[in-house]
């Protein structure tokens, strides 16, 4: 957005301007240009407009007229991230595969996915896309300065496209061996890049590693609408 | 079996109902049978039901309907802050709020620390069986 522009007449409540006719043409000054110029408003003159190029009438017209969709101009903008979770904060993941692990939130995807890690050493949690809706923000943070996420975006995490493989007669017969796809070496090296630092900033702060490793389960006598995350 | 605590000018009450709930209020007056005149330092003297009030042990020396700045004054003198932190009822409110707002990570560290605790304790009670039994 442009800096702040001076606004020369303010609505002081709703239909009411501050200055009328008068003063609103006066504060405007161009009285004060005109008088410069003796009288009359400076113009220039138009520029000269070239002539239009006739249209020529279309060689081909399609055979049925063909609705054409209402344009779309929207840009879809990642969700609106909770005030309580920013770059390093405790996250509880409430479900999925890591149901209850407490986790590093490390940034949004463009997605609005949260980027999140574990560390892996820590509680077994790789880096990750989460929901935002499947997880509870604690007001625990860890130190994050010393990790870089700028290479992370939701590319990184598509699915590889499968390679089709024509199959000969036999080869159909043959049961489908399952290809195990190792993890690529690159995910192992950036997992590490991220969790040395990281690893770091949480040994520094006591019992913090325990906790990271440890699950969140409710017990006995704790209501969730009473708890302090 | 006699009562201990009267509604009296001076008597120090704990709020335990309403938009005041938790407050430590001062009878200020008696209005008819069921409401009294209540005044606290950070609030408007007004009028309260004596069923939202918990009566204290704590009273303070003030005449009946007493200025603000006399009633602060007499609240300082008798340390009403202080004795009502001191005693097992204010202690235990606070111990309440204090456990009410643990984050977390708090949870978890004071699980840790009834663990080491109760391990202490375990050791300490079986060295004394061995020694008693020895």
């Amino acid at each position: 957005m442009a800096a702040k522009q001076k606004i020369r007449n303010p609505e002081l409540i709703r239909g009411v301007r501050k200055l009328g006719r008068s003063a609103s043409y006066h504060k405007r000054g161009l009285w004060a240009i005109k008088q410069k110029n003796g009288g009359k408003f400076p113009h220039h003159q138009k520029a000269p407009v070239a002539d239009a190029v006739p249209e020529k009438a279309p060689k081909f017209y399609p055979a049925d007229d063909v609705k054409k969709p209402l344009s779309n101009t929207r840009k879809p903008k990642p969700t609106k991230l909770r005030a309580s979770i920013t770059p390093g904060t405790v996250l509880i993941l409430l479900a999925g595969r890591f149901m209850g692990k407490r986790v590093v939130f490390l940034k949004q995807l463009p997605s609005g996915l949260l980027l999140v890690t574990g560390p892996f050493k820590i509680n077994g949690v790789p880096l990750r896309r989460v929901n935002q809706s499947f997880v509870i923000g604690t007001s625990t943070k860890v130190d994050i300065s010393g990790v870089n996420v700028d290479k992370f975006d939701d590319k990184y995490f598509a699915k590889q496209a499968e390679k089709k493989k024509k199959k000969t007669e036999e080869q159909f017969f043959e049961a489908e061996k399952p290809e195990k796809a190792s993890l690529p070496v690159e995910r192992k090296e950036d997992q590490k890049a991220i969790d040395t630092p990281l690893i770091k900033a949480i040994e520094s702060v006591p019992d913090l590693k325990y906790y990271l490793g440890a699950r969140f389960s409710l017990k006995d006598g704790m209501k969730p609408h009473e708890l302090v995350f | 079996m006699p009562f201990k605590r009267y509604v009296e000018i001076g008597r120090v009450a704990l709020v335990n109902y309403g938009k005041e709930y938790g407050k430590l209020v001062v009878i200020v007056d008696v209005i008819d049978q069921n409401r009294a005149l209540v005044d606290a330092p950070d609030m408007v003297r007004s009028q309260m039901n004596f069923k939202r009030l918990s009566l204290t042990d704590i009273k303070i020396d003030i005449k009946r309907v007493p200025r603000k700045k006399a009633l602060l004054e007499a609240m300082e003198a008798a340390d009403v802050k202080g004795k009502w932190e001191k005693s097992s009822w204010g202690r235990k409110l606070i111990v309440q709020k204090r456990r009410a707002s643990l984050n977390d990570f708090d949870r978890f560290k004071l699980m840790l620390a009834k663990i080491k605790r109760a391990s202490i304790v375990r050791q300490e009670l079986t060295k004394l069986k061995k020694n008693s039994s020895a």
